[in-house]
């Protein structure tokens, strides 16, 4: 493998070595066929729905699907299909920011203290672990139940709460770099630990932290989702997948399609980025298990 | 031994002493305290304030309360629940009970379930057990809980009618009355768990598979199924040990979407309505008693692979 | 077809299919045949498909690789055409294995006695109430100390050459016919090699039994075997008797592999052999070995060469054998230049009474037990290094070279004692502290190159590193610097854009040299350089240090356990034992007697490529985990020791004339 590996990476730079290799993948095209179709839709959703979302229409109420209005209509008598189709948005949105937030603040707090160590780490770490062992959604709800559910409050909260987990990881993963003997050998030069853990630490830890990353998001949206179908996310009537599903379930007996439409987006959305970062953890070469010969 | 002993034991109760801090300085730090929370919008009326503060002793400098508060836990006693009359320590102990009964479920359930699958599927890596069982695992970790027993209450409750599709049973019932409503809120559980504890079984299996030991144990002629139980199974499952305990903490804790669902009695019902009701004496108590058992069963887990690695106990054993 | 031998290996083809559908053969029709109390030794570079024809012969193929042609006899028994159950049966039993890292072969949660005993279940006739009794038995018999409280123990409690000598328990328990070993003396001291070697040599004579010995070290093979064959890029390219193949090798490629090994007799460097195997899947048209043959003419491009046999015996594949003298002989290279002895010499580096630990004060531990600290890693060492000299640091594994290496490095800081630049004061301990020029004064260079350089970093990147850092270029100045330094390693300007990966382990050690030069260094620190290279690559970083040592004045503290490499580049030596100073000298002086008793130990344990030499094993290859507390360091493994005075008082440092100095108590006549 090596000779034809080395050729191609001669040419081309690694950022499209990898996203070639990712979409070579049957995991990495489909990941990336859902998510990319997920985010062009978010954008596209408020042009292209066929109704207001949240145009009321009693006569239409739990109306099964036909050819107007494709997912019938929910409880309130607005079209499912519209408000399917923009009920990723704010999740999207939440998301989207808050784990690029909760990868870089845990990211660099981790590689921190994985590089100073002695007693601060290990003060930090218990810290950490204090953190870990509070169950996620009591976090989030106390001070979601504070201080309202808006963007400004859920984005911020999830950033924080995400962030903690991946210090473990990227202080682990500077464990592992600033044994090697290249960091060694930056430090016997005499370079600054900025330009150490500039140009040494961070290329190698980024890769770990992009697939963490990913893994997050994923874990996000499902927090994300499960708030808004306990009540505790975004306000109607914005449409949103897993509110959605909260407010269907009561009909679902004789209304079944109020779930289904919001149960398939929300669950495509998630399988693709799960399977996108899979393919991803393979690309980089970080996984595990795939580590054959070949 | 002894030391390594005295040592994570003491590293546990720095944690669960650190998490108490954080729990009570939180809600120290968040604006408004238990009263002003509680009372909400009647907070205006000075006398109920006042009444309130008092009946829970909030008048007191914070280190003090937290001394008591956390003297009280120790010994068992977790104060009042703000209303100043009910004893935090009877609601919470039948809801701890149910906890435990989904959580125990679930587990003898999942647990074994999950390590049969993941070796199954390392061990047929990339064949055809191996496909369907991993998709379907993706399915179970992606799929949001709420999602999956909205499903299955769907098809096993309303379609087909087999099982309960909702607990109507009180908190204080003894366990049996449970069944068979607990079926379905145990199905899911599991399945996610399942999923979670498999896929990581898995890939310990399949680099144990690759390793030069399972290797030389098979040119040394050990047949093949022997060699999987006596030289890779014990190797690849060590790991496994310390997942399942974060699997069963997290079962303990964190399965509120579910029990909401099912309208299970348990810990994470508990805990959203006394979040909604501004309860936070009972907040505190319920944070307090689940991360003490994350930390124990962590603890628990560490000890174990500690004793069944050999290679970590004779570090502790032989000089 | 005619009878098969006991092992047949014929026309055998292995390949796997790439990523990108190709089929990639490993093994080109190679045939091998081995007699009952044969020993034939496989030698090749690595990946040149040695381990995949020993596996193969057991009928065991690593995942993705499989047969593409050929078939596999042993004692007549088609290996390729056996049920699961039927070659379970014969491997570990009549024909076993011997792997190449015994560390990561034996199962971590099984005892050494459930191990061995299992083969025995497995492989044996006796009753499970034997079992006991036969391991401690063949415990002995591969002479482990304390057999009967080993087998109680877990691998990770043994040391690297007992757990080699437990896998060849575990293969004699199956009572074999035939052994296959692959590299097993590979990371081994050189003490405990030559011990598990003459093991081998004596099982295999009282056995009668079959061995394919594969290893990249010739001195190995020529100690055990004795037919040779050589393989090159998954072909074999020469066999013959071991005696032929050693000393007059019929094959370029063989001659050139002879002459890049250095040799205690030989003061001269050895024989660099320049570029690399073609990759599995390369296409080659006519000889493999082509673009790296001296005598190579355009009929070797022109179509592959045959295996034929030549009047002397041996089997070559090579158009020219007859021309093989025209190639330069190890003798022929010039020897190296030395700085003069002459005039006053400068001391560029002084260590004094060094001495460094990696003991940490444990405060739970401290609380608790009232153990004293243990024994500092290194202690007492006062070396002055004299500017332009290369002083070669030898010892096994463990003997604390590489800590004091890092120690001058400023990477770990001493517990007592001081490290000094030429006449100036003291360097301060740690690197963070130091002026940029001391900085730049002294650069190091790690064993391996996988490691030392950043996988994420092009070849530019990392030499820009310290330019900028030291000389602050940018720009084309910064190209053409690394351009400059990239023609010193010999390496071409289209290197600048490959990332480590795409290097080959020589090209990986040249840019890691490359790097270190970059700074103008006065003062160069080896870490055991070469010794995750391939021979043949040893040779050419060798003789590029010499080369750059020459050109620049360049000091060099050179570090290896390999007592040959350190012979052939080093002006003067100094001997380690548990982080003590054994004895020091110019390289004369100390490889000739009088001996240390622990120099004597070393130099008695090579191997070199010559069957006739034997070695001579005075000492037990025990492994020692910490320093005595007093005495002298070898006390407890010198065959010369004189009396508990070795336990109780430190040798006195007795000097022999022209600075070499013995840490003995026996009196310098005596030794
Ligand atoms: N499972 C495998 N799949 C594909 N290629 C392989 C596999 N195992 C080995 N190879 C390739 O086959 C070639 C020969 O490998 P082999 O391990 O037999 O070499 P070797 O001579 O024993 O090397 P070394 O001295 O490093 O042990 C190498 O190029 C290697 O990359
Ligand atoms: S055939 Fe030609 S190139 Fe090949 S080894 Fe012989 S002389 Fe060299
Ligand atoms: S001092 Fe004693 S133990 Fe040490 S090398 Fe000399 S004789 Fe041997
Ligand atoms: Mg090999």
């Amino acid at each position: 493998m090596a000779a034809t590996t080395a050729t191609s990476m001669v040419s081309g730079n690694r950022v499209v070595t990898v996203l070639k290799d990712l979409a070579s993948r049957p995991s990495g095209a489909i990941g990336l066929t859902l998510v990319i179709f997920h985010v062009a839709l978010a954008l596209v959703s408020p042009y292209i729905v066929p109704f207001d979302y949240k145009l009321q229409n009693s006569s239409l109420m739990l109306t099964g699907p036909d050819a107007v209005h494709w997912l019938g209509a929910d409880h309130l008598g607005r079209d499912v299909f519209s408000r399917t189709l923009m009920g990723g948005r704010e999740a999207l949105l939440v998301t989207g920011v808050a784990t690029p937030l909760a990868v870089i603040w845990g990211g660099f707090i981790g590689i921190l203290f994985g590089l100073v160590g002695g007693r601060l780490d290990e003060v930090l770490m218990r810290v950490v672990d204090a953190f870990l062992s509070l169950p996620w959604i009591l976090k989030m709800l106390v001070l979601i139940v504070t201080f309202g559910t808006g963007v400004e409050v859920l984005i911020p909260t999830l950033a924080f709460f995400y962030g903690i987990p991946v210090i473990r990881i990227a202080r682990a993963a500077t464990h592992d770099v600033i044994a090697r003997d290249f960091v060694w050998a930056a430090k016997a030069r005499g370079h600054s630990r900025i330009s150490i853990i500039w140009r040494e630490l961070l290329p190698n830890v980024l890769d770990t932290l992009m697939v963490e990353g990913a893994m997050r998001w994923s874990w996000m949206l499902l927090a994300f989702s499960s708030l808004s179908f306990l009540g505790f996310g975004v306000s109607p009537p914005t449409p949103d997948w897993g509110l959605m599903i909260s407010d269907a379930r009561g009909f679902m007996s004789f209304a079944p399609w109020g779930v289904i439409g919001p149960v398939i987006a929300l669950s495509s959305l998630i399988i693709g980025i799960n399977l996108t970062a899979d393919a991803l953890a393979k690309a980089l070469g970080i996984d595990r298990a795939q580590k054959a010969p070949m | 031994m002894l030391m390594m002993l005295i040592r994570r034991i003491m590293l546990g109760i720095v944690t669960v002493s650190l998490v108490s801090l954080i729990i009570f300085a939180g809600v120290e730090i968040l604006p408004g305290d238990a009263c002003t929370q509680y009372l909400g919008e009647y907070q205006a009326d000075d006398e109920l304030l006042a009444q309130c503060r008092k009946d829970l002793d909030l008048n007191r400098p914070a280190l003090e309360r937290f001394q008591e508060w956390a003297g009280g836990a120790v010994t068992g006693d977790l104060g009042t629940a703000v209303d100043g009359k009910t004893k935090i320590s009877t609601i919470v102990g039948d809801r701890l009970k149910n906890s435990l009964l989904l959580a125990f479920c679930a587990m003898i359930v999942g647990v074994p379930l999950a390590l049969l699958l993941g070796v199954i599927t390392g061990l047929w890596r990339d064949r055809k057990p191996d496909l369907i069982a991993s998709t379907l695992a993706i399915f179970a970790m992606t799929i949001p809980e709420f999602v999956s027993a909205t499903l299955l209450i769907l098809i096993f409750s309303i379609w087909l009618g087999w099982l309960p599709g909702i607990v109507l049973t009180s908190a204080s019932a003894p366990a049996s009355e449970f069944f068979p409503e607990i079926l379905l809120p145990v199905i899911v559980l599991s399945l996610v768990m399942c999923a979670h504890i498999m896929r990581m079984v898995r890939s310990s299996v399949i680099e144990v598979m690759e390793s030069d030991y399972v290797q030389m144990a098979t040119l040394k002629g050990v047949p093949y199924w022997r060699m999987v139980f006596s030289h890779a199974l014990p190797n690849a499952l060590l790991p496994a040990i310390n997942v399942v305990a974060l699997t069963i903490a997290w079962l303990l804790g964190g399965v509120v979407v579910i029990e909401v669902v099912f309208n299970y009695p348990g810990l994470g019902r508990l805990m959203i309505d006394s979040i909604s009701d501004r309860d936070l004496p009972v907040v505190q108590s319920i944070a307090l008693i689940v991360a003490s058992i994350y930390v124990c069963v962590n603890l628990a887990a560490d000890l174990l692979t500690m004793l069944a690695n050999p290679k970590l106990r004779t570090i502790y054993t032989r000089k | 077809m005619t009878t098969p031998s006991f092992i047949d290996v014929r026309n055998l083809s292995i390949g796997y299919t790439s990523r990108a559908g190709e089929t990639v053969k490993v093994l080109r029709d190679v045939s091998l045949t081995i007699n009952r109390g044969e020993s034939v030794g496989l030698v090749g570079e690595s990946g040149s498909g040695k381990s995949t024809l020993a596996l193969a012969a057991l009928g065991y193929f690593k995942r993705g690789l499989r047969v593409l042609d050929g078939q596999i006899h042993f004692d007549g028994i088609d290996m390729l055409d056996l049920g699961r159950d039927d070659i379970q049966k014969i491997r570990g039993g009549r024909l076993a294995l011997i792997p190449q890292n015994s560390g990561q072969s034996l199962t971590p949660t099984l005892r050494i006695g459930q191990q061995v005993a299992e083969a025995l279940r497995l492989h044996s006739e006796l009753e499970a109430d034997e079992f006991d009794h036969r391991v401690v038995e063949l415990l002995t018999q591969v002479r482990l100390p304390d057999p009967a409280a080993l087998i109680s123990r877990y691998p990770h409690e043994l040391s690297g050459g007992q757990q080699q000598r437990v896998a060849i328990a575990m293969a004699l328990a199956g009572q074999p016919d035939a052994l296959l070993l692959d590299e097993p003396t590979t990371g081994l001291d050189v003490t405990t090699q030559a011990h598990i070697l003459e093991l081998l040599r004596d099982l295999a004579s009282d056995r009668n039994m079959a061995m394919l010995y594969v290893s990249h070290d010739l001195g190995a093979i020529a100690r055990v075997c004795d037919r040779v064959v050589v393989m090159y890029a998954g072909e074999i390219v020469l066999q013959g008797s071991a005696r032929q193949v050693l000393k007059s090798p019929r094959h370029p490629y063989a001659h050139g592999l002879l002459a890049s090994i250095p040799r205690l007799s030989q003061q001269s460097l050895p024989v660099a052999l320049d570029g690399r195997p073609p990759m599995p899947g390369e296409m080659i048209n006519g000889c493999a070995f082509a673009d790296r043959c001296g005598i190579a003419d355009s009929t070797c491009t022109a179509s592959p060469p045959p295996l034929v046999p030549i009047d002397t015996g041996e089997h070559v594949r090579c158009f020219h054998p007859g021309k093989i003298s025209q190639l330069p002989r190890a003798s022929k290279t010039a020897a190296r230049k030395k700085p003069s002895a002459s005039g006053k010499p400068d001391a560029a580096l002084v260590m004094d009474d060094l001495s460094i630990t990696y003991a940490k004060p444990d405060f739970l531990a401290s609380l608790l037990t009232s153990r004293k600290d243990p024994p500092a890693t290194v202690e007492g060492i006062n070396i002055t290094i004299v500017k332009g000299e290369t002083l070669g640091l030898v010892g096994e594994s463990g003997s604390g070279k590489s800590t004091i290496l890092k120690s001058i490095a400023g990477l770990i800081s001493p517990k007592t004692g001081s490290i000094a630049l030429e006449g100036q004061s003291p360097l301060t301990a740690k690197v963070e502290d130091r002026p940029a020029v001391n900085l730049r004064q002294i650069q190091l260079i790690f064993q391996n190159p996988d490691d030392s350089l950043n996988p994420r970093h092009t070849v530019a990147q990392i030499l820009a590193q310290p330019l900028r850092l030291y000389f602050r270029l940018s720009g084309d100045d910064l190209r053409q610097r690394s351009i400059e330094l990239l023609e010193k390693v010999r390496l071409g300007s289209h290197y600048l854009e490959r990332l480590p990966s795409q290097l080959s382990g020589g090209e990986k050690q040249r840019i890691a040299v490359a790097r270190a030069f970059a700074a103008e260094p006065e003062i160069v620190l080896c870490d055991e350089v070469t010794s995750a290279l391939d021979v043949s690559v040893q040779a050419a970083v060798l003789n590029l240090l010499n080369e750059l040592k020459t050109q620049q004045q360049t000091t060099y503290i050179f570090v290896s356990h390999d007592l040959a490499v350190v012979k052939a580049i080093s002006d003067r030596i100094a001997v380690l034992y548990q982080g003590r100073l054994c004895e020091i000298g110019p390289v004369d002086a100390v490889y000739k007697p009088p001996f240390h008793p622990y120099t004597d130990v070393l130099l008695g344990a090579v191997l070199e490529p010559d069957p006739e030499k034997a070695p001579k094993l005075s000492a037990d290859d025990v492994v020692e985990l910490s320093p005595p507390a007093q005495g002298c360091p070898f006390q407890r493994r010198c065959p010369k020791k004189i009396g508990t005075i070795c336990e109780t008082d430190t040798p006195p440092a007795q000097q022999m004339g022209g600075g070499h100095v013995i840490n003995c108590h026996i009196p310098a006549d005596d030794l």
